[in-house]
């Protein structure tokens, strides 16, 4: 009972739902022209995907499509299947053995699962956040360079530009702009994990894949980081797997609803929420189970 | 007390019953062995600590009154109040800084493959228990290997005419076979570390949290830039850690030098990777399997100059350590 | 926190600013990583490289030594007379340099392992936080002493000891002054290695224990060891394969004559002892007594490997119980 591929986009900004109306985002029409241009409203397409680990078959026949510079939230119990999903949109699960895939799976129409796609260019373009901040064990300033230093070779005012306007866009500048120098392993959770979004940010992406980002943060970071997501909407096509469905309700302009691997529904977040057209949804969303 | 039981049960005793029925064990006769266990565990562990210190003295005793600035800097001779240790102190040290200089980037090269770079195959797993069997080998078997493979390069050069390059005067001397010059020592060295050098390093890496790599990756970082700029950076100071004590280790060792068969009496330091050489171990070998009791003085002398160098390598290790710990926490 | 127009306009000159650098090329990266991952695999096999080198050596030397006139393979293996550098007729009958290694290596673990296990028990269930800090330098330091060292003690200090308490038939060179010192340079690798294999055990086994009434000597010997009992089989048999190898001690403190005896108070020649005695020069380069080290090194990796795999084997089983 997939929602396929034909759950197509209908306009959010007309929507509203009770718990998100002091967190509007910017107008559909006037938010930026997405990074590439492409005339083509659908970031990432996934079209009959499979996904195993060895024998166990993860992810079955998924088939959806997630809008450019838009939020899309993956929901769901443990072990669904939504962060291997998620996983599978920049390739990280090559490091894992047994995984394998099969079906379409493609950003900006190009096949994200070809054995001789640059799974680095590929990386530099679909950036990632993990579930825990994971700063590396460097100055807040190296932790910013790491990514553009690996990809291009910068002059250093260049490069301070890039850092400053990065930590800016993760909203961390004015916290950080007098210990740029100093280890970031001195930073609270809630600005580790603005700092690695900064990071992500600073190698130029496209996309960016956010796999439970505040659930190792206290509330009030937490509702920073979903603030800014909310602000990076206008610039990045955003995928963020969550547990807590009222933080999917907060952010998200569409929502998936996971079950075992399956994909159950996908629809506008409020649709979702408050008309969901399964009933496996509807006592999730509900919190009737899972 | 059984009659609300089912028909099933009411025949049998209940547990209390049954533990009740037997025999006590006698409180105080299993306190006494609790008691009698501790003080076992007392007096064999200060057996231990008694052994060190009688170890530690008798050494002194024997060797304080040779240990001069003389005994540093003058070579062996036959007349003990003239003998020194300034040709294998200065062996030791070329050929540990040899051992060193190979050892390192090859036995962490290892490990980065083996953590870092290999997929699970049969091949890595042989790797692998090759490695665990070769910390077994018995370091004289690695002086044989050394000495077919450095000094005589399995024949195929004759010891006697051997190629040569440069001026042997030079530091750029070279020679094949090397014959028991010190880089022969030192790789021999080499080998037997290796396999310390390659288990610490492995353990260094892996204590590198996984979150950190992934976090690399998905930036779009290589295999190696991963490993180069994160992993390897933050595993450094225990991989230092684990390569001092290796090198201790090395510069203890005295069997595999003596089978490659450096001279047991030398007036010279080295002078270049050639030159001919002998290390401390060896010249408390041949000190203390003397009769006479001045030779085995200057053995106990030469001991304390080897303990001390090693205490030097301890004790950095255990700086580096806790600067590891504090980088930690 | 600042505005979201702020941090959108931030986000768009970040994402320009991130294509201002001059691009570095796949192709010189790809190469990069796969030159890199070559030197890596290359530094892997060379560890391979020389377990193969040193089988080919051994195999080859014993092979030729065997096949040499003076010798027959026949009494080489079972032969109880090794007298190579003595007269005309010369023996090469292993069995003397065995039973002296296993002489050794047997009183060195009469006492290394039950006390390394001892020091090893306290040191993990009974001895104070402080206590311990105190003693593991104590092992850290008998571990790094270097073993011509304790050659030197045995000859110094537990020869004259033997010979002037425990009985007169104790000689400058005996086996028992040798294998203790052996066993005091295997002891702590038994007690450090056991000690982990102790603490691996977890906590909630001695908890259950405790609450049954044990005392803490029950707990120690009746739960914790059996628990962790293959990983101290693992550190015995490590201990034991390093005083069958060990050179410097036995060279020194054992004497230099081969013979058979279960005499503790005798002198006698390990095979390791034997091959410090040829390579020191006594026989002329590649005649048939230089050629019988090999052989007799044949031996001792053989004895050495099969009791490393026993080990390892021992080890593995000890990491499934608690990963």
């Amino acid at each position: 009972m997939n929602a396929g591929p034909s759950a197509t986009m209908t306009n959010p900004a007309n929507t509203s739902s009770p718990n998100e109306i002091n967190l509007r985002k910017p107008d559909f029409q006037s938010a930026a022209p997405a990074p590439n241009g492409a005339p083509d409203e659908v970031a990432i397409r996934a079209d009959k995907f499979d996904g195993w680990y060895g024998e166990f078959h993860a992810l079955k026949g998924i088939s959806l499509e997630i809008p450019r510079c838009r939020v899309t939230a993956f929901i769901g119990p443990s072990g669904c299947g939504k962060s291997t999903f998620l996983r599978w949109m920049n390739r990280m699960n090559d490091s894992i053995v047994g995984a394998r895939a099969s079906g379409t799976l493609t950003l900006d129409g190009e096949d994200l699962l070809s054995r001789t796609r640059d799974v680095v260019e590929l990386r530099r373009n679909v950036g990632m956040v993990f579930q825990k901040p994971n700063p590396f064990p460097k100055s807040i300033y190296d932790n910013v360079a790491f990514g553009p230093r690996l990809h291009r070779s910068f002059r250093s005012s260049d490069l301070d530009e890039l850092v400053e306007n990065s930590l800016r866009a993760a909203a961390l500048w004015d916290e950080v702009k007098d210990r740029l120098k100093s280890s970031a392993l001195g930073l609270s959770g809630g600005q580790q994990q603005r700092l690695c979004i900064a990071r992500a940010i600073a190698v130029g992406p496209e996309v960016l894949l956010m796999d439970e980002p505040c659930s190792a943060l206290d509330p009030r970071s937490t509702a920073s980081i979903e603030q800014l997501i909310r602000e990076l909407e206008a610039q990045y096509t955003i995928v963020i797997v969550t547990h807590n469905m009222q933080q999917a309700a907060r952010v998200s302009d569409r929502t998936a609803f996971f079950f075992e691997g399956s994909l159950i529904e996908c629809g506008d977040t409020d649709e979702i929420f408050t008309n969901p057209r399964n009933k496996r949804t509807e006592d999730y969303v509900s919190g009737r189970f899972g | 007390m059984m009659a609300g039981l089912p028909a099933t049960a009411r025949a049998r005793r209940s547990p209390a019953a049954i533990a009740a029925s037997a025999p006590a064990n006698s409180q105080a006769g299993r306190r006494a062995a609790d008691r009698s266990f501790l003080a076992l565990c007392l007096g064999i562990t200060s057996l231990t600590v008694v052994i060190l210190a009688v170890l530690l003295i008798t050494i002194w005793n024997d060797g304080h009154g040779r240990l001069s600035w003389d005994f540093l800097t003058n070579f062996a001779s036959r007349k003990p109040a003239e003998a020194g240790v300034k040709a294998s102190l200065w062996g030791s040290i070329w050929v540990c800084a040899i051992c060193a200089l190979s050892a390192l980037p090859i036995g962490v090269g290892t490990a980065i493959y083996l953590e870092e770079f290999s997929r699970r195959s049969r091949l890595t797993s042989f790797i692998k228990l090759n490695i665990a069997n070769l910390a077994g080998v018995p370091s004289i078997v690695y002086g044989i290997l050394g000495l077919t493979a450095f000094a005589r390069l399995f024949g195929m050069a004759s010891a006697d005419s051997p190629i040569t390059l440069g001026n042997p005067e030079s530091f750029f001397y070279l020679q094949l076979p090397f014959g028991h010059g010190v880089l022969a020592g030192g790789l021999t060295l080499m080998l037997v570390v290796l396999p310390i050098i390659i288990v610490s390093s492995q353990e260094a890496l892996r204590s590198v949290p996984r979150s950190l790599r992934t976090g690399s990756l998905a930036l779009g970082a290589t295999q190696w830039q991963t490993t180069w700029n994160i992993t390897l950076p933050a595993s450094i100071p225990m991989i230092m850690t684990g390569a001092i004590l290796a090198m201790s280790r090395a510069i203890g060792e005295a069997a595999p030098v003596l089978v490659l068969g450096v001279p047991l009496f030398i007036r010279s330091t080295p002078t270049n990777l050639m030159s001919d050489f002998t290390v401390l171990p060896l010249q408390i070998f041949n000190w203390a399997g003397r009769p006479q009791a001045e030779f085995h003085e200057l053995a106990a002398a030469a001991i304390i100059v080897l303990l001390a160098v090693l205490l030097t390598f301890n004790a950095i290790a255990v700086v580096l350590r806790h600067r590891l710990q504090r980088a930690a926490g | 926190m600042q505005n979201a127009a702020a941090v959108s306009t931030a986000a768009r000159s970040a994402a320009a600013a991130s294509r201002r650098g001059t691009a570095r090329s796949r192709a010189a990266r790809d190469g990069t990583e796969r030159v890199i991952r070559g030197a890596l695999l290359g530094c892997a096999l060379l560890s391979v490289a020389s377990t193969f080198t040193i089988l080919v050596i051994l195999l080859a030397q014993t092979g030729q030594f065997l096949a040499m006139p003076e010798v027959s393979a026949w009494e080489f293996f079972t032969g109880t007379t090794w007298s190579p550098l003595l007269g005309a007729e010369k023996h090469f009958g292993i069995w003397p340099l065995v039973t002296g290694t296993m002489l050794i290596t047997a009183i060195a673990a009469a006492f290394a392992l039950p006390v390394g296990l001892v020091v090893a028990i306290y040191l993990s269930e009974y001895a104070p936080a402080r206590v311990r800090t105190a003693l593991k330098p104590v092992l850290e330091i008998l571990a790094g002493i270097p073993t011509v060292v304790y050659g030197f003690f045995a000859l110094t200090v537990i020869t004259p000891f033997l010979h002037d308490h425990v009985s007169e038939s104790f000689g400058t060179y005996n086996a028992l002054g040798a294998g203790i010192a052996v066993g005091i340079m295997i002891l702590p690798i038994v007690a450090s290695l056991s000690e982990d294999a102790l603490r691996a055990v977890p906590r909630s086994l001695r908890d259950a224990s405790s609450a049954l009434g044990s005392t803490r000597f029950d707990t120690s010997v009746k739960v914790v060891v059996p628990a962790a009992l293959s990983g101290i089989v693992a550190s015995w048999l490590l201990a034991i394969t390093r005083a069958l190898g060990e050179t410097m001690i036995v060279a020194l403190a054992a004497g230099g004559l081969a013979h058979m005896t279960a005499n503790p108070a005798d002198e006698l020649q390990t095979m390791t002892a034997y091959m410090v005695q040829i390579f020191l020069g006594d026989a002329p380069a590649y005649g048939v007594e230089y050629r019988s080290s090999y052989a007799v090194a044949t031996v001792l990796f053989a004895m050495t490997l099969g009791l490393t795999i026993v080990g390892n084997l021992f080890l593995r089983a000890f990491r499934e119980e608690y990963e």
